[in-house]
């Protein structure tokens, strides 16, 4: 678990203090996808790096699995590195050296055995889908094959904690969308904690379980994805949420009306008519709340906010036969979180 | 001056000249200049990664007053002609090497006079690393020594080659003026036979030579740099 408490950070400039972060409280479960999303200039790049410590922070604590990161020596930030790997928007790939190579890299800063060093990184990259790269240099790479190389290093040294820093930024929206597949899998079968700093909407809609706002430096909002981004509050949050102007409270659900996010990543889902059929074969009916799709060559990419009505039972029914379709994911949505 | 020039005699006098004199000549310059860009790489390039890895946001800053006395010294060296250089550093180069004159021991002052150009050149070399894969290195939790010796230098290697190339053309040169005070090679040659005994004949047949070596070191130098570098596609 990642706890950061009351963390801000100063930069001192020719001009005087900046203050770049202001008193960030933050919990990010283990395991969990968590998105921090921002315009740039917001200072989540400054947070990322404070999870790290490649900066210090000015006041306040990040604490991982109850150790106080601020308290511990050089020597010991860069053993705990090894447990919180990171990638960037740049790849920032090693370019003299092969994509196995690259890969090897935090082993042998780690003084990991050559011939082990080399069989993990073949695993990562038969992972990442790039065994047969292994002996080629980056510059012979494709952006989006640059990033899974990248991604292949920072999972070298089994980390607890994956950085991801504006990952897909450089990356079109194909080849965004199978990094983001990539993180999601390796979240899912390593357990991977990940926390994803972006600009782009659909990246955290895509692939986080929460989300923190953050503008000026400060944490305006946060909850689970579905919540926040139906129930928008802030002013930064209804400005990434609807970017051609709030469309007003969009959002009423009756009493015993529960919602449900739906979100489908490819043609398999949106080529069925899956709401028609879940009233057809489950009586139930869903009222859709919200809905956004964009087309990417030819696939489906979005998400939906279903209103279910007919109380919980119904509503675990819908869940249940949702997920039963492939490349959905399904999750209901409490407004209260926050 | 060069009107006689190509005379049969004065041909075939040369021609004595560069059978009997130019083959150790051309072997002393080279050797030189070979071993002062060894030695100067040897004492410059650990000077250039100090230049950047000690900088106040370097991967390892060292105390203010100890760059700026680097900085000073490394200016001071180089702003000196390489001719005076040569005379000051006479008693220095007696006890290094137990004399003042011939081959060997023009290599102390050509080392001394290369050392913080080396330095310089390796810092401009080094500072091309992008501060982004340096930031990647430090999340990796490298050490700083690691980030210099697996990062920084790794990765600058095409353009180390290409300065060093400079770095040995620029010696060469050198090795020709120290051929005025005594020492050996091309530039004695061309100095004691078109300056002192108006042949100008050798004189031109060794700056001829001269030219070939440099020319020589500089594709040598071109090609590694090329051929080393992974960045270029389709090689």
């Amino acid at each position: 678990m990642i706890e950061i408490k009351n963390l801000t950070k100063e930069f001192q400039t020719a001009e005087g203090t900046v203050t770049a972060l202001k008193d960030i409280s933050l919990t990010v479960p283990d395991g969990d996808i968590y998105g921090i999303i921002g315009m740039s200039g917001a200072g989540k790049s400054t947070l990322v790096r404070c999870i790290n410590m490649l900066e210090r922070p000015t006041k306040g604590t990040v604490e991982i699995d109850g150790v106080d990161l601020g308290t511990l020596s050089e020597k010991e930030l860069r053993e705990v590195r090894h447990d919180i790997t990171m990638i960037f928007q740049g790849f920032n790939l090693l370019m003299q050296r092969t994509c196995l190579k690259n890969v090897t890299f935090p082993l042998e800063l780690e003084g990991v055995k050559k011939a082990d060093a080399k069989k993990r990184a073949m695993e990562l990259l038969e992972i990442v889908g790039l065994q047969d790269k292994a002996n080629v240099y980056p510059a012979q790479l494709s952006g989006g094959q640059q990033q899974r190389v990248a991604i292949a290093r920072a999972l070298a040294t089994n980390p607890k904690v994956l950085l991801c820093d504006e990952a897909t930024s450089a990356l079109d929206p194909t080849t965004t969308n199978s990094i983001l597949d990539l993180i999601r899998d390796i979240n899912d079968k390593m357990g991977i904690t990940v926390i994803v700093i972006t600009h782009q909407m659909n990246v955290v809609e895509n692939i986080c379980k929460h989300v923190a706002i953050i503008e000026k430096g400060e944490i305006v909002e946060r909850g689970e994805v579905g919540a926040v981004f139906s129930h928008p509050k802030s002013t930064a949050a209804k400005h990434l949420v609807f970017p051609e102007g709030d469309p007003g409270a969009i959002i009423v659900t009756e009493p015993d009306e529960y919602l449900i996010r739906v979100v489908y990543n490819g043609a398999m889902a949106a080529g069925k008519p899956m709401i028609s059929r879940l009233a057809k074969e489950k009586g139930i009916e869903a009222n859709i709340a919200y809905a956004s799709t964009r087309g990417i060559e030819g696939k489906a990419y979005g998400s939906m906010l279903l209103g279910i009505r007919g109380g919980r039972e119904k509503l675990q029914e819908a869940i249940d036969y949702l997920t039963q379709t492939e490349d959905i994911i399904v999750e209901e949505v409490n407004p209260d979180v926050q | 001056m060069f009107s006689n020039l190509f005379t049969p005699e004065v041909v075939s006098e040369a021609w004595q000249i560069v059978k009997t004199q130019f083959p150790l000549a051309f072997w002393e310059t080279f050797y030189v200049t070979v071993v002062a860009t060894g030695i100067s790489i040897i004492i410059g390039l650990p000077l250039g990664v100090l230049l950047v890895a000690g900088e106040k946001n370097g991967v390892f800053p060292l105390p203010k007053a100890f760059m700026a006395v680097l900085n000073v010294v490394i200016n001071l060296l180089r702003s000196v002609p390489f001719l005076i250089l040569m005379i000051m550093v006479f008693p220095l180069t007696r006890v290094i090497v137990g004399t003042s004159v011939g081959t060997v021991a023009s290599i102390v002052p050509l080392v001394i006079a290369a050392f913080p150009f080396v330095a310089r050149l390796v810092e401009s070399s080094l500072r091309e690393v992008s501060p982004n894969i340096i930031e990647m290195a430090q999340s990796s939790g490298a050490s700083p020594f690691q980030i210099i010796s697996k990062v920084m230098i790794p990765e600058s290697v095409p353009s180390l080659i290409s300065n060093f190339t400079i770095a040995i053309t620029t010696i060469l040169g050198y090795t020709a003026m120290s051929g005025i005070i005594g020492g050996g090679g091309l530039g004695k040659i061309a100095i004691n036979y078109g300056y002192y005994r108006y042949k100008y004949l050798v004189m031109l047949l060794a700056v001829i030579l001269l030219i070939a070596m440099v020319q020589g070191f500089q594709s040598l130098g071109t090609y590694l740099a090329v051929k080393m570098d992974k960045r270029l596609k389709n090689k």
